[in-house]
This record gives C-alpha cells, structure tokens and sequence, in this order.
C-alpha cells in the first residue's frame, strides 16, 4: 500500500505471530496479521470473535501477558514495540498510543471518581499538575458532549450510562493526545443508539487532531463506513486488505464475500438471512492449509494442504489461492 | 455514602441487639429449675428468704416482657446487678476484667490485620513458589483452633524456649505485652489464615481485572497501579474479614484467656458458667453481642466508604 502523502508508516505490523500458553502448551493464536496504518489514517480490523484481533491490538501496545511469545514485529513510527524496555514501554503508552476499551463499566476502577480516571492519565503517568489535568479534561469532556463536566467528575462510575461512561472512556483516550487511538469494539457493550453517537465522537475528533485509528470490530459494514481500508482477519490470519470505498464490489477473499452476504438486506425484507456453513475457528485450531477451506464454498485440493500467502492485487491483498477478481463490472454474480 | 445506607446499618444493629439480649435473658427461663435458684448461684437449699429477695430484685414474678425490659433498661443504664456468687456488682467484676480481654483482643487484632494482610499481599503479587508456600502455610493455620495452638504453644515455649511467660497477666506495659503475646498469638493465628488468604484471592482478582489493564495501558506505573487500583480495589474484602475476624477473637478470647490464665470477660464468663452465676454470664453475654455487632457494623461502614457501590447496593434492598 502505497498512499502518496505518506513516507513511512506510523503502525506497521509485520507478519505478527503469538503464541501463547493454553492448557500448559503453547498454542499458535495468531498465525500472521499484517497491519499498516499511515499517519492520521483509520484502519478497520475486522473479524469474528477467536479471530485474533483483539490479541493483535493489544500487541500494539504490548499488553500481552508475560507468557506470551510474538514472532515478526510491530513497529511504531520504525520502533518496535516488542523490543521496548519496560520504562521505554510505559512512556509509549502514556504519550503516543490509548485505547479504548470495549466494556467501559469494567475498565474503569469502579471504585474511584471519573474525574480521577480522567486525570490519571496525565497527572501519575506523565506528571502533569492535578489543577492543569482537570482544566484540559473538562475541556475534552465539553467536546465529547458532556456539558455538565464539573459534578461528573466527582461522580463513580456507577452512577452514569453506558454511553456516558464510554464517552468518558475516549475523552481519557484524547487527553494523552496520542498519535494513534486503539478502539477494541467501542461500541459492542452500547445500545443502538448511543453506538451512532459514539462513533461519531471518535470521528469528529480523529478529523479534528489528525489522529491515526485502529478500530477493532466484527461489523463489516460499520468498518467499512468509519476506515479508509478494511483489513479482514480469521483464525488468527489477515486473509485480505482493501480500501474501505471499495470493499462491496472488490473483496477477493471468499470469507469476506461470505460475510458480506450474510448482511441483512434493508431493502428486500423477505429475503432469507444467509449464513456461512460451519463455525468460526478460533486461531489455534486453525488447520494445515487455508484456514477458510472447511467453510468455503469454491475449495480445492490446493486449499486444504497449502496456506495460502497474501498476494496483491490492485492496491489490496488477499491471501487465497483463488481470489475473486472482478471480471467486467457487470457480472458481479459470483456467490 | 448515604444517610439511607447509615441509617439502615444503624437499626440493624439495634435490632440485632434487642433480639440477642431477648435470648439471652429468655434463656434463663428455658433452663430446668427455678430462674431465682440460678440466681443465687446453685446451692443446694438456697435460704426462702433470700429467694424471695431475688424474685423482688429481679422483677421475676412479673410478666416476662415486664421483667425484661427491667432487665435491658438497668443493663443500658450501666446497671448489670449483683453477683451473688462473687459477692460484688456485676459491674464491677466486669470493669476489673475489661482492660485484660481489651488488651488481649487489641494484640491479636494487630497481628491479624498486620499479618494477614501484609502475607496475602505478598502473596498475591509476587506469585509463584511465594504464593503457593503462603497459601499452603495459611490454610494450615486456619485449621488449627485456638486450643489446640495454645496447648501447643504452652509446650513449646514451657518446656523448650523460655522466650515468653506462659501463665499470668504480667504487671506494667512491657510485662503485660510479653504475658500476652502467646495467648495472642494462639488467639490470632487461624485468622491470620483466613485474612492472608481472602487478601490473596482480592487482590489476584484485581490485578487481573479489566480496570487495571486500562491502567496499565495508560502507562501509570506499576506501582501506581498496585497502590490505586489493585490494594485499593481489594481493601473492601480485606477490612471486611478482618471486621468478622476481629469479631471472632472476641467471642473465642475465652479459650486463650483460660488456657494462659490471662484473666478477662471469657474466663469470668466460663468461670461464672461453671458456677451458674446467671447475672454475670447475662451481662458479659450481651457486653460480647454489643462489641460484635458494633465491630461488624464499623466494618461495613468503613466498606461503604470505600467502595460506594456496596452502599448503593445494600441500600436498594429493603
């Protein structure tokens, strides 16, 4: 992927394998995931749960247990993550990358006050003065659309909405002013509505910073609708890479086809809902050959003792023996 | 914390106080024989003249609710009657023996927070061989009783090490802390199992919760993140056993104040027991109730304070 604007690439993970220790052994969870994310970019991650993606994320921002063991490399601006020492590591998390968690209720301490999650971000990790932090949260709150941001900061978390306490969530994310924002499923533990409005939060504020974004979902068309490309995992692999714009008419790769025909359909009520044959596989079951071949329906012998490698085609990649390439624009029937 | 909350764990207390003293007092009713005659301390043939007494004195001939409040509104006013084994106020044999059990308790009390929680801690956070002798070494002390430990305690340190006295109460401070410090010892240990023990698993919960990987995700340091997020987490769990575990030394105090000879309100009691000296077994019955459920009701106050979702759960159930 080469975007003109951009010399070298703020995230670049590269051939990402992690093993980790499952019942006593070690078992391959992610086998390789390929990610690159130029500045001020937004990239969805996007994949079933057991996918691998979360773990992906985390690696990023090397969260990983210590029992973990990671193959290839993650790169942040050209350093590598793995590699950090432990005080290097923790100066990287608290200035340059913030994730945003899936459940807020759980990854806020429940038992100190929202302005104390706020600032402590800024005033133990990075030594800003506490006066100073609560003024340039308060700001961020305002922005994140909680006015009232005085009595919720003296307020537990238990006293706000999931919404709410999501926004807050992403305001602490912003505080740091990292370069990259991490969001694991942001929107997964909200209801329908506060989902719009939090991802519209995230969006209006990457517009407003430049900020770069890696966003962690398992739905394909809300990935498509908020990246500039859609990288698409399964049983701990990125099996394709594309611009988000074209992701409805160009998927090469027969899971991401697959997932895009299971979708509902808003116009044809009646029409049934289809769905991919099989179960989704978690990474360390993933057998020998193409991790897809049990489920796809265009399988080969090839597919089922060979894994398949990405290989590009266009400004996309798709790791398939036999990817679906658009013939004409016309006869796009393939499924 | 809410004034609802306070005032809810305030009529608990309250009414977990009038129910106990309602047995306590009842029970003299259930044993077999003549509630006078116990009064006066089981002799064989007791004096009908004295008996009548006692039945005027105690409101006995009265209605039993009657006699009851009499009973209870003395007690509150300090008032714990006559022994008439001792031949004294009640209240004044008891007053003698408070400081004793007080100290005694105070001692086990310190090394149950201080020991229990400082090995559950470290347990917990430095895992491994660490965690896995200290769990080990923890439940055994939780299963041995204090009689058994004091037995053991008083062999040991009888016949092999001459490091602490092994009889008696000592006179002045330094004195008083050594006489003390077995029959603390004996009285603290199972529960300083039980604490390090609820500590370790409060605090392994917490240093695996979502909450703390956020935190570490923000690049706080780790010391930061253990004292904020992870001790502060788990402190409600650990104040709360230990509430119940201070409570508990009071009510075994007993065993250790009278297998080292300690004197206190749990000899008294046993001693006033094996008497039928009914008025002093009421009185310090109660007095043990009182201080128990006072403890328990702190403890849950200090909790609320530090975990406000405790106050609002508790509080919604009514």
């Amino acid at each position: 992927m080469t975007e003109p604007q951009n010399a070298s690439p703020l995230l670049h993970i590269d051939g990402l394998r992690i093993d980790l220790p499952l019942d006593g052994a070690p078992r391959t969870v992610v086998h390789r995931a390929d990610v690159t994310i130029p500045e001020g970019r937004a990239v969805a991650l996007v994949g079933e749960s057991g996918s691998g993606k979360s773990l992906t994320a985390r690696c990023v921002m090397g969260l990983l247990p210590g029992s973990a063991r990671i193959h290839g490399d993650v790169r942040f601006a050209g350093e590598s993550v793995p590699g950090m020492n432990a005080e290097r590591l923790r100066a990287f998390r608290a200035a340059e990358v913030a994730m945003v968690f899936q459940d807020p209720r759980a990854h806020i301490n429940p038992a100190r006050s929202i302005g104390d999650f706020l600032i402590e971000g800024l005033t133990t990790a990075r030594r800003v003065p506490s006066g100073e932090a609560v003024k340039k949260v308060t700001g961020i709150l305002r922005e994140v659309g909680i006015p009232d941001a005085d009595r919720r900061m003296r307020q537990r978390p238990h006293e706000l909405s999931g919404g709410l306490l999501q926004r807050v969530m992403i305001a602490a994310a912003l505080a740091v002013e990292p370069r990259l924002l991490l969001a694991d499923e942001p929107t997964t533990a909200l209801d329908v509505t506060t989902q719009e409005e939090v991802m519209a939060i995230i969006g209006e504020a990457r517009e407003a910073r430049g900020l770069a974004l890696l966003f962690i979902t398992h739905d394909l068309e809300l990935a498509a609708a908020v990246s500039d490309r859609v990288v698409v995992m399964y049983a701990g692999s990125t099996v394709e890479e594309l611009p988000a714009a074209r992701l409805r008419a160009h998927a090469a790769h027969p899971y991401t086809r697959a997932l895009l025909a299971s979708r509902p359909s808003v116009f044809d009520e009646a029409a049934e809902l289809r769905s991919i044959p099989g179960r989704p596989l978690s990474g360390f079951e993933a057998p020998e050959g193409c991790a897809f071949s049990d489920r796809c329906t265009h399988v080969q012998d090839v597919c089922r003792s060979e894994r398949p490698q990405p290989s590009p085609h266009g400004d996309a990649f798709a790791a398939c023996h036999f990817p679906y390439v658009l013939a004409s624009e016309e006869t796009a029937d393939h499924a | 914390m809410s004034l609802r909350f306070l005032s809810v764990r305030l009529g608990m207390l309250v009414l977990t106080v009038l129910v106990s003293s309602l047995a306590i007092y009842g029970a003299m009713f259930l044993t077999p024989g003549d509630p006078a005659t116990l009064l006066v301390g089981g002799s064989r043939n007791p004096d009908p003249a004295v008996l009548a007494q006692i039945r005027s004195d105690y409101h006995l001939d009265d209605p039993f609710l009657a006699g009851y409040w009499h009973w209870l509104s003395n007690f509150l006013q300090g008032d714990f009657g006559q022994s008439l084994v001792y031949r004294d106020s009640v209240t004044g044999l008891i007053g003698d023996r408070a400081g004793d059990t007080v100290a005694l308790v105070a001692y086990a009390a310190v090394l149950v927070l201080a020991g229990g929680m400082l090995i559950g801690t470290v347990a917990a956070l430095r895992g491994g061989r660490t965690e896995a002798l200290a769990t080990t070494l923890t439940a055994g002390a939780m299963a041995v009783p204090t009689f058994v430990m004091a037995v053991l305690l008083i062999w040991l340190f009888a016949v092999r090490l001459p490091w602490f006295p092994v009889y008696g109460s000592g006179e002045g401070f330094t004195d008083t802390l050594a006489h003390l410090t077995l029959p603390a010892v004996a009285l603290a240990l199972s529960w300083i199992g039980y604490v390090a023990q609820v500590t370790r698993t409060a605090v392994r919960g917490e240093l695996r919760s979502e909450h703390v990987e956020t935190a570490r995700s923000r690049g706080v340091p780790e010391r930061v993140v253990i004292r904020r997020h992870v001790l502060h987490n788990a402190s409600g769990a650990m104040f709360a056993v230990s509430g119940v575990g201070i409570a508990g030394l009071i009510a075994t105090a007993a065993v250790a104040e009278q297998a080292f000879g300690t004197g206190g309100l749990g000899a008294l009691m046993i001693e006033a027991a094996s008497k039928q000296d009914m008025a002093v077994v009421q009185a310090v019955s109660l007095i043990f109730v009182i201080v128990f459920v006072v403890i328990n009701t702190g403890v849950d106050l200090i909790s609320a304070a530090v975990d406000p979702r405790i106050a609002a759960q508790k509080g919604a159930i009514r």
